[in-house]
């Protein structure tokens, strides 16, 4: 049993469509009948206990998970084995992970260059060029030409939105970005996230920041065992849940 | 919170007591630091002090360096004349004489190549060209071709062949090796149980087999017209056997690579072939160079092994040598001689190999 609600932002078009998704790993049902429309421009935040499903749902939309039921549809592009659609939906769509998986064996710069040269095919000198601009952006430019075993996690992280923004998406995944960092560190990742919010991008976040949520977010959802239980504005997400184990949960993570 | 607003002064560093650092500090707590240690460490010098004086004292204080077997056999010492007497065929096996100065350019040239590659003079892909030219300039410097006179394959010996054995091997079979384990770790069932059947079947099986099957077996499974001599079917087992050993060491090091790697390059929409090129197999690579350069220097060393088949390499004339009838009764200078060499050779490519490991950002920890 669930709530649900339209998506808050009007007559925007629809960029991610998910409809009777279910997944298995094996024998076990990951993900049960997920239904999930996102427009443009919306802010997602994803919330629940662990083994909830909330990785498999974002990681199934660039299909680092393969869906065996269900429709996933991404700007407009089926998701399915042709494996042009998969690319094309990948380079439109940015991901950012909780390990923040930065390439350790090349400088900030050539991490940020190595898509656009190699998927965009753009040249190396422009890449820098735009590499460097979103550095600048995050507030790391300085470190550009160091590794990344030589940065804070927090340093680390942003890179890492940079890196996914040089190939400019029009969606960003988060997938509990700020889970391994050092608190005095959350901070300043979730301030690049929020001015990523405020330029309109579509964002759909996986996260334990109940604070950001509330700000930040449009729509809130609920998951618990594979299933979306709820989903709904903060305000009313948070004041009013309505599904008692959404209270339950709330009740635990915002005890502190 | 409110309270008193007191300054944080962080403390300055001092430098560490005198008594605990600093090279006598060491030798008390390394050497002699419990009565145990005390024992083995006087024991170990014990050792050392009744072997190496008696070693130099033959190797050098009492060695002859100049003159023939007479004088050698009036000293007590090492003959060195016998070595500088047996230096040429030592070096290029039965190769004539008055062309020796071919393979002496090809020597040059690996030599300086060497030398520009350690000093890292040279990088990337005009590096990998230069090794990949290097043995083919080296063959037709030696065997001739563009009017040089040809000098038969079987004419080729010494240490002239250990080391182009030992070359041409390590260079194709690295990449071999690397592809094999793509092939085994990324690949579809049909080429996974090729690349298995390949590397389980040359793993299991010792080299001299290989050797004898390539050098005695390998003309009876080849067409009529398509003849390959024998250096080069030696050459191909080498190569087989060795990217065997270097597809496993390499599968070792792919499966280091946390899966969030490839994961992170495909969610950029980067192609599954260039992530594998350009974000696995350098880190797996970077894992993997102390059994890598373990490989090349057992490599090296396998070469000696071709004499069972016939080819007269570095250890091969060193064997004949020592059994000259001049030079009767200096066998142990012969292999004094052949240790020194291999070790030298080997040492080198371990030194190289542990400067690599201390390039790169991780490189610091070594």
């Amino acid at each position: 049993m669930t709530v649900k609600i339209e998506s808050q932002i009007a007559s925007e078009e629809t960029v991610i469509e998910m409809s009777g998704v279910n997944k298995w790993y094996g024998d076990f049902h990951v993900l049960k009948n997920i239904d999930l429309t996102v427009a443009k421009g919306e802010r997602i935040v994803i919330c629940g206990p662990s083994g909830s499903g909330k990785s498999t749902l974002i990681r199934c939309i660039n299909h680092l998970e393969e869906h065996q039921e269900g429709t996933i549809n991404v700007n407009g592009t089926l998701l399915n084995e042709n494996s042009k659609n998969i690319t094309q939906i990948r380079r439109e769509v940015g991901m950012v992970f909780q390990q923040f998986n930065l390439f350790p064996h090349m400088t900030i710069l050539d991490n940020l260059c190595f898509a656009p040269v190699w998927a965009r095919n753009m040249p190396r000198a422009k890449a820098e060029e735009v590499a460097c601009r979103y550095l600048e952006r995050v507030g790391i430019a300085e470190q550009k030409d160091k590794y990344p075993g030589q940065l804070s996690g927090g340093q680390q992280q942003r890179v890492a939105i940079a890196r996914s923004l040089c190939m400019s998406p029009s969606i960003m995944l988060f997938d509990e970005p700020t889970s391994a960092l050092d608190p005095e560190m959350i901070k300043e990742v979730l301030d690049v996230m929020i001015e990523l919010a405020d330029t309109g991008m579509t964002m759909i976040c996986v996260t334990h920041e109940m604070s950001f949520a509330r700000s930040v977010a449009d729509r809130v959802i609920f998951m618990d065992g594979g299933e979306i239980v709820e989903e709904n504005t903060p305000d009313a997400f948070f004041d009013s849940p309505q599904v008692d184990r959404t209270q339950k949960f709330l009740s635990q993570i915002l005890s502190h | 919170m409110s309270g008193n607003n007191i300054t944080f002064q962080p403390s300055d560093d001092r430098p560490a007591p005198a008594s605990k650092v600093g090279p006598l500090a060491w030798l008390r707590t390394n050497l002699f630091g419990s009565i145990k240690d005390t024992v083995i460490t006087l024991v170990l010098l014990g050792t050392l002090l009744s072997i190496i004086p008696n070693l130099i004292e033959w190797l050098l204080v009492k060695a002859s360096f100049q003159g023939d077997d007479e004088i050698c056999r009036q000293a007590d010492g090492a003959c060195w004349p016998f070595i500088v007497d047996k230096f040429q065929v030592l070096m290029l096996g039965v190769y004539p004489q008055d062309l020796a100065w071919r393979p002496g350019i090809a020597a040059v040239a690996l030599i300086i190549l060497a030398a520009l590659t350690y000093v890292d003079r040279i990088r990337g892909v005009i590096l990998i060209a230069a090794w990949a030219i290097l043995p083919i300039f080296a063959l037709i410097m030696i065997g001739g071709a563009f009017g040089m006179q040809e000098v038969d394959q079987s004419l080729w010996g010494g240490l002239m062949l250990s080391i182009m054995l030992a070359l041409v091997g390590v260079i194709v079979s690295i990449p071999l090796g690397v592809l094999l384990a793509l092939g085994r770790y990324y690949g579809s069932p049909a080429i996974k149980a090729v690349c298995v059947a390949f590397i389980e079947l040359l793993r299991g099986v010792p080299l001299i087999t290989i050797l004898f099957m390539a050098s005695v077996m390998m003309p009876l499974f080849l067409p009529p017209d398509l003849v390959i001599n024998n250096l080069l079917r030696i050459q191909i087992g080498m190569i087989l056997f060795s990217s065997a050993y270097m597809a496993e060491v390499v599968r070792g090091g792919l499966q280091a690579i946390p899966s969030g790697q490839t994961e992170a390059a495909l969610a950029l929409g980067v192609t599954r072939t260039h992530t594998i090129v350009f974000v696995v197999v350098p880190q797996a690579l970077r894992h993997v160079l102390p059994p890598l350069i373990g490989r090349c220097i057992a490599l090296f060393k396998d070469t000696s092994l071709v004499i069972i088949v016939g080819l007269l390499d570095f250890l091969g004339m060193i064997k004949g040598a020592a059994l000259d009838t001049e030079w009767l009764g200096f066998q142990a200078e012969a292999y004094a001689f052949a240790a020194l060499v291999y070790w030298l050779i080997c040492y080198s490519i371990s030194l190289y190999g542990r400067k690599l490991e201390r390039r790169g950002p991780a490189g610091h920890k070594r």
